[in-house]
């Protein structure tokens, strides 16, 4: 039995969420148990449809005022009396600060060890008795680790874009209401207000750009950045930037992509005048198409790119932003 | 297509098959090699360098970059102020001046010495108070230093920058391919010449190859099976900042930069921030295979990870010397390094062509201050064979194979490394790697009591204690040194040890001489070709020659005996043995070979007016003056022993230098003792033999008075004619013998030693020499006449002094002073050519005071 | 008055290509050397500002304690955060290597309860084994309640009510504000705070402070490493599309393609 923690949105899962079903799906169907799903709080319309398409049989919606809104320790509560009901042997939940947090206070709670940012299951099944052993990401992705889960349920969390979203065959899964009891204790840490962040305070705009153009040491100066700014607006996509300047000061902390900053999948990425160092690359890496402009043909940046062009990001930006609106009229 | 595809068919990606020179490496040496080697005219040069440029991730990329223009070295000296002139023709450098501040009386007397070599060398400098310092760097707390050496001319650079507009001035030439990003990964040697430099762009043909990669060099050289003795080490940097005194100025640097000689520190401005350095630290030495990729760094392959222990109690010192600055508000350590840089075993640049392998060059252990300047030097040596600027010192064939080692090289550059900043006296020896190289006669020199000097590794006594009878027989004679300073690594044993060699006979141990043959049909041209003096001469004769490079500066001077008409042998100081070898060996046509005979034999001297009397005792050859004459040499049988004896001297007496297996020296030296009983012979130091004896005789020293720089006219070493065959620097001698000197080499003696606080002092070398009232002096060279050797001369009962003077002060009686410790001294001229103030017709060298000698 | 308890980790300062140990049970950090994890050295500037006594309206005046589980080596990472203004630190003396986050969490809450700590911050998760889990296990072993995620930390303090710490995390729907009551546990993330540089007169205090050494409560459970593996490298298969501001034509091309360019 294979519970997995889903996060939503109003669209329905969110796509790391997806990921993690479909990685959950593999494991299901290695140990040919059934795969169960847990989602708190508000229920997306449609989410039956759209998880039962992913292989998801049934559904454990769990409701009540002590979870309608987020808080790690009472979500868990609530994933924690699912994991009681259907006797899990695996449980999985998204890589995102959310499912880590839930997937934390779970395994707290019913004290088994937690595997954060797993990418993929080399043995066992979790169903068989059997230790089960995961290779996760650790030190910000550039390693990874094979570490044994011996306690059931083993608890884990699923790297996001490490795993392809891939739905399977139509199917409508079932839905099974519950009410968990959520102590006080679980209550205390709880959101008291939320500041809709302005648009341009916030990093949800670079997580969810269809294109990223990145800049790095190379703009030189908290001056440098106009053109990549203006790529980005033309591309209709954000800007993001490197750690370096980020702590140089030149650009705000939400656009940084890395290990401590954003983890993007955009369909483009152009990173200009970034090195590549593996913090980068762990927040960028699950781009689509990568583009790097860069002086450096040797830089990782620009071996580990699709495609490239090697020259100084101060000439070559402005001449592609020239040639998008000259082709625009 | 792929990212190879891409690059091999991009023509700036193209790595050309062949190149008339490769220099691997655009540090600063590298950058300036190849700039000095195109204006020379070469072209086809190809440079290499793993890293991206303009900065690959050298030592350049995270040097200081200030230069304090005086050094002990003149060569040094001589290298700093030439980079220096070209960092401002390229309108990269920046005078900020800069203070050395001493915390000590110690170190001001040190302070006093940093004045002598600026007088020497012509820096501007003085001597300045507290004051002096506050008015210039006012975070500086006054109250911590006694006093500073203030040189205005003190500035910082812009490296990278320069080595930028190096690599164009070469590139608009057309001169020069340049390859960033490309890693040589071997190096193919070809019967001893290197012929290919493989690289991860594809392979490089190339008769030359210069290594010029800094911490990396001996990793290269492993590869084409050379040598170059350098270690990585740690220099620990920090930067702190904002400060609001120095952020309030304009510009890079605006305040003097601050040397805290007792604390090994330096504090550097760079904009707002203050850079603190130490050379104070534990010696912390990498080797250069440990040093990480440019991958695997965190900020540079050398700027690796700050260990902040080590530099803490820096930390607290720099602190106390600067607390409004590095104690500022909001004054913090944004930036801490340690930062990798080169150690050598001597603290000397590698230059030249390896010993190992033909058309293999090393460029190697330079700082920033000289890079330049050893960039043209290294140009010019490979295009004419010599360089303007003397860098012999710098020789990297001047290593002995266990100078080589890597426990030795580690060993000397970690207790050289604390010294940096440290107070050296001249004659100061080396704790570490000691008794590596022992005479055979060692243990009875240690009966002797002898105190052991090291020179290239050898133990060498410098007096035997067992001589301290003779001073109470000399009393004053004997010239006692009273100041801590002067007397320090001496000992009037030394003097007494000469006066009982020049009354009766002395035994010296000469073991550190190296010795090699020149073998073969073509011996004789190869030894006419090399040294000035005719060398087509009879079988047992002996010549003393100068050695000379192309432009008629001195290589050498050496003694070479011909043992048989195919059969030459050389000897000559073990300092620079071999590079002399190398030499030899460079200059030898087809048919002669050169082989190194220096561990096969020691070589005792009998000096003295008793030395025939004794060495008469132990041989039943004619050692008569007829029999036996000056300047020749013979195989004599002392007992059953076999000797090669040569009668010269270097100390000016009557007697033989005597050449024996090195398995029968110890035997050897206990039948000279044993037979010089009776005449009172003693064993003698190389106090004598290298100082007193030669300083009384006017005998010049190769690195003191003779280097490349001077010639035998100068030198005053010149002999009526010179000989028809071609030699090496032939038609440069014959000119200099036609003009007229621009500088004389004189001997003085030091009229007064009275010091303004009533001691006596004794100079030691490198002083000034002034005009009696302190007035500086210029030769037609624009050089500052300075004390080239000091020492006494017990026989004269005065202190003597060697220094090339202007022509037209170089006369005899001559009244000027030496300035010593920023005193004057009256002294006079004595000889202002070869002339010996002891002994002056050389009576006693042939012998004609001796009792034997025939009338 | 705010007592924080600061917990850090001596983590291997990976940057550039990442080495392994021989035995593949650790990062090579030889050529990098360690450093404390990006989360935590925000973690130690909050807790700094809590408790500094002049400061800005965060302040609180009280102690800044730092503390760590490791070896002996670890200390210079304590010195680190002592130069930085923490005024007393606590090692937990032991390898971590054999330390999950469970054992962590329980060691931590030892310190913890043997001492009067008002708040316990924690970097969101260790830039090495990235377990994201000590603080909530230690919230859970203390009984106390956890935020996760913190960009910035704030006391506050009303005459009549229990001091409160209000944390600010970035969700999905904008700044969320937390406020719970103290003792509490809050990890931090990166972005919401400077971590500050040492200053020198800061380092030389550090180095005086003496540095208190615990042993560990009992052996450890484990982490449940088997071995590190580096992903292998992929072979690059970039398409250069040319050099300099020439290329753009071939860029703009490419973006169309992609679809992104209109």
């Amino acid at each position: 039995m294979i519970l997995v923690f889903v996060e939503t949105d109003a669209t329905g899962a969110t796509e790391v969420s997806r990921e993690t079903v479909t990685f959950a799906r593999t494991l299901a169907e290695r140990s040919d148990g059934p795969l169960h799903a847990v989602i708190v709080g508000d229920r997306p319309a449609g989410v039956l449809d759209q998880l039962g398409g992913y292989g998801v049989s049934e559904i454990h919606h769990a409701t009540g005022d002590g979870v309608a809104a987020y808080g790690g320790a009472a979500w868990a509560a609530a994933v924690q009396a699912a994991v009681s009901a259907t006797d899990a042997d695996v449980v999985l939940a998204p890589g995102t600060p959310r499912g880590m947090e839930v997937a934390a206070h779970l395994a707290t709670r019913v004290d088994v060890p937690m595997a954060a940012n797993v990418v993929g299951v080399s043995d066992g099944t979790g169903a068989d008795g059997a230790p089960l052993r995961v290779a996760r990401q650790v030190v910000g992705g550039s390693v990874l680790e094979e570490m044994v889960l011996p306690e059931r349920p083993a608890v884990l969390t699923v790297a996001g874009h490490a795993v392809v979203d891939e739905p399977g065959a139509p199917a409508t899964a079932a839905l099974r209401e519950f009410s968990p009891e959520i102590a006080e204790a679980d209550l205390v840490a709880r959101v008291v207000s939320i500041e809709a962040a302005e648009a341009d305070l916030s990093s949800a705009a670079l997580t969810s750009a269809r294109v990223v153009v990145g800049a790095g040491r190379g703009a030189g100066s908290a001056d440098g950045f106009d053109a990549a700014a203006e790529l980005a607006e033309l591309l209709g996509g954000a800007l993001g930037v490197s750690r370096v300047v980020t702590s140089l000061g030149w650009r705000p902390h939400h656009e940084q992509i890395g290990q401590t900053g954003s983890r993007i999948s955009p369909d483009v990425y152009i990173p200009c005048g970034i090195s590549g160092a593996i913090q980068h690359w762990a927040g960028c890496a699950s781009s689509k198409t990568i583009v790097a402009i860069n002086t450096d043909e040797n830089a990782p940046m620009v071996t580990k790119a699709n495609y490239a062009v090697i020259g100084d990001m101060h000439e070559v930006v402005p001449a592609v932003n020239a040639e998008i609106k000259r082709r625009r009229g | 297509m792929t990212a190879s595809d891409a690059r091999s068919a991009s023509p700036a990606r193209a790595i050309p098959a062949t190149a008339r020179v490769v220099v691997i490496g655009a540090g600063i040496v590298g950058n300036s090699l190849v700039h000095h080697l195109a204006q020379l005219g070469w072209r086809d040069i190809v440079q290499i360098d793993k890293g991206p440029l303009p900065n690959p991730g050298g030592s350049t990329g995270h040097a200081s970059n200030f230069i304090f223009p005086v050094d002990h070295s003149r060569e040094l000296a001589d290298l700093t102020l030439d980079s220096m002139r070209q960092y401002k023709e390229l309108g990269v450098f920046t005078e900020s001046g800069g203070y050395e501040v001493a915390r000590t009386e110690e170190r001001m007397e040190e302070l006093r010495r940093r004045m002598s070599s600026a007088r020497a060398w012509g820096v501007p400098a003085e001597l300045v108070t507290p004051d002096h310092v506050v008015e210039r760097v006012p975070f500086l707390d006054k109250d911590k230093i006694l006093g500073a050496f203030w040189c205005p001319s003190v500035g910082v650079v812009d490296s990278l920058r320069a080595g930028t507009l190096f690599r164009e001035s070469a590139l608009a030439l057309g001169a020069l391919t340049v390859l960033s990003t490309v890693e040589v990964v071997g190096m193919d040697v070809e019967e001893g010449r290197i012929r290919r430099v493989r690289t991860t762009g594809g392979d490089i043909e190339a008769e030359t190859v210069v290594i010029a990669c800094g911490v990396w060099s001996p990793k290269l050289a492993t590869m084409a099976g050379a040598s170059i003795p350098l270690t990585p080490a740690v220099h620990q940097m920090i930067s702190v900042g904002p400060i609001p005194q120095l952020a309030e100025r304009p510009g890079e640097i605006s305040f003097p930069i601050v040397r805290d000689m007792d604390t090994f520190c330096y504090e550097r401005q760079h904009g707002a921030d203050m850079e603190v350095g130490s050379y104070a630290h534990r010696a912390i030495l990498y080797d250069a295979d440990e040093i990480p990729s440019i991958e695997q760094s965190k900020l540079s392959p050398t700027e690796l990870p700050f260990t902040a222990d080590d530099f803490d109690p820096q930390l607290e010192q720099a602190f106390e010397l600067m607390p409004d600055a590095l104690g500022a508000d909001g004054a913090e350590i944004r930036y801490a390094i340690n930062g990798l840089l080169s150690l050598t075993p001597d603290g000397g640049p590698l230059l030249g062509e390896t010993p190992e392998v033909k058309g293999l060059w090393s460029a190697a252990a330079v700082w920033i201050k000289e890079g330049p300047g050893v960039g043209r030097a290294v140009a010019e040596w490979m295009t004419h064979g010599h360089s303007e600027i003397d860098v012999h010192h710098a020789d990297i064939a001047r290593f002995y194979p266990h100078q080589r080692t890597r426990a030795y090289v580690r060993s000397r550059t970690s207790e050289a490394f604390n010294k940096t900043y440290g107070i050296v006296h001249p004659g100061e020896q080396w704790d570490g790697e000691r008794g590596k190289r022992l005479a055979p006669m060692h243990a009875a020199q240690r009966a002797a009591g002898a105190e052991f000097f090291e020179t290239v590794g050898w133990e060498r006594p410098f007096w035997y204690r067992s001589n301290e009878a003779l001073l109470g027989e000399y009393g004053d004679r004997v010239l006692p040194r009273e100041n801590e300073w002067d007397s320090r690594w001496w000992s009037p044993i030394i003097n007494a040890e000469h006066l009982a060699m020049r009354e009766r006979a002395g035994i010296v141990d000469l073991s550190a001489f190296a010795v090699f043959d020149v073998v073969g049909p073509a011996a004789e041209q190869a030894v006419q070709g090399t040294v000035v003096a005719q060398a087509a001469v009879a079988d047992g004769r002996v010549i003393y020659t100068p050695v000379l490079d192309a432009k008629g500066g001195f290589r050498s001077d050496l003694t070479v005996m011909r043992l048989a008409h195919d059969h030459y042998r050389v000897v000559t100081g073990g300092l620079h043995g071999m590079a002399d070898l190398k030499w030899f060996a460079d200059h030898a046509p087809a048919g002669a070979a050169v082989v190194d005979q220096t561990s096969a034999f020691t070589t005792i001297g009998l000096w003295g007016p008793r030395a025939r009397d004794i060495l008469g005792r132990l041989t039943d050859a004619d050692i008569s003056h007829e029999g036996f004459p000056f300047l020749s040499c013979r195989r004599i049988e002392l007992g059953n022993i076999e000797v090669l004896a040569s009668r010269i001297s270097y100390v000016g007496e009557l007697g033989w230098e005597l050449y024996a297996p090195m398995e029968q020296g110890a035997r050897v030296w206990d039948l000279l003792h044993e037979a010089g009983r009776p005449d009172g012979a003693v064993p003698v130091g190389i106090g004598v033999y290298g100082t007193t004896g030669r300083l009384e005789k006017g005998y010049r020293a190769y690195g003191f008075e003779l280097d490349g720089d001077r010639t035998i006219v100068e030198a005053g070493m010149g002999r009526p004619k010179v000989k028809n065959a071609g030699f090496v620097g032939r038609d440069a001698y014959l000119a200099q013998r036609a003009a007229a000197p621009q500088a004389v080499l004189c001997t003085m003696t030091v009229d007064d030693h009275t010091s303004a606080a009533g001691g006596k002092r004794y100079m030691l070398g490198g002083e000034p020499i002034l005009t009696r009232d302190g007035g500086t002096l210029t030769d037609g060279h624009g050089h500052h006449p300075y004390v080239t050797s000091a020492g006494s001369a017990p026989s004269l009962g005065a202190h003597v002094l060697m220094a090339y003077l202007p022509p037209d002060q170089a006369t005899v009686g001559n009244e000027l002073a030496v300035s010593y410790m920023e005193e004057l001294y009256p002294v006079t001229v004595r000889s202002n050519d070869a002339t010996p103030l002891f002994d002056p017709t050389n009576e006693r060298i042939k012998g004609q005071n001796s009792e034997n000698a025939e009338p | 008055m705010t007592n924080v308890l600061v917990c850090i980790k001596r983590v291997p300062d990976a940057a550039g290509e990442v080495t392994l140990t021989a035995d593949a049970q650790a990062v090579d950090a030889r050529f990098v050397g360690f450093t404390i994890s990006a989360h935590e050295n925000c973690a130690v500037e909050l807790a700094v500002r809590i408790a500094s006594q002049e400061g800005s309206g965060t302040a609180t005046g009280g102690t800044a304690t730092v503390l760590t589980l490791g070896t002996d080596d670890a200390v210079e990472q304590l010195r680190t955060a002592l130069g930085l203004g923490c005024s007393a630190a606590v090692l937990i003396e032991a390898d971590p290597a054999g330390y999950g986050p469970a054992d962590v969490a329980r060691e931590i809450a030892a310190v913890v309860e043997r001492g009067a700590y008002d708040l316990v911050l924690l970097g969101n998760d260790a830039a090495d084994t990235g377990d994201f889990q000590v603080g909530i296990r230690l919230a859970h072993a203390l009984g106390r309640p956890v935020v996760n995620g913190a960009s910035t930390v704030e006391v506050s303090q009303e005459e009549g009510t229990a001091d409160t710490a209000i944390a600010r995390v970035a969700g999905p729907d904008g700044v969320e504000t937390y406020q719970v009551p103290m003792p509490a546990v809050v990890t931090v993330l990166e972005g919401g705070v400077e971590p500050r540089y040492p200053t020198i007169s800061g380092r030389m205090k550090a180095k005086k402070v003496k540095i208190e050494t615990v042993a560990p409560q009992r052996e450890p459970s484990g982490s449940g490493r088997v071995r590190l593996l580096l992903p292998p490298a992929q072979p690059s298969a970039v398409e250069v599309l040319g050099e300099g501001p020439d290329a753009a034509k071939a860029v703009v091309d490419l973006l169309e393609k992609l679809g992104v360019a209109r």
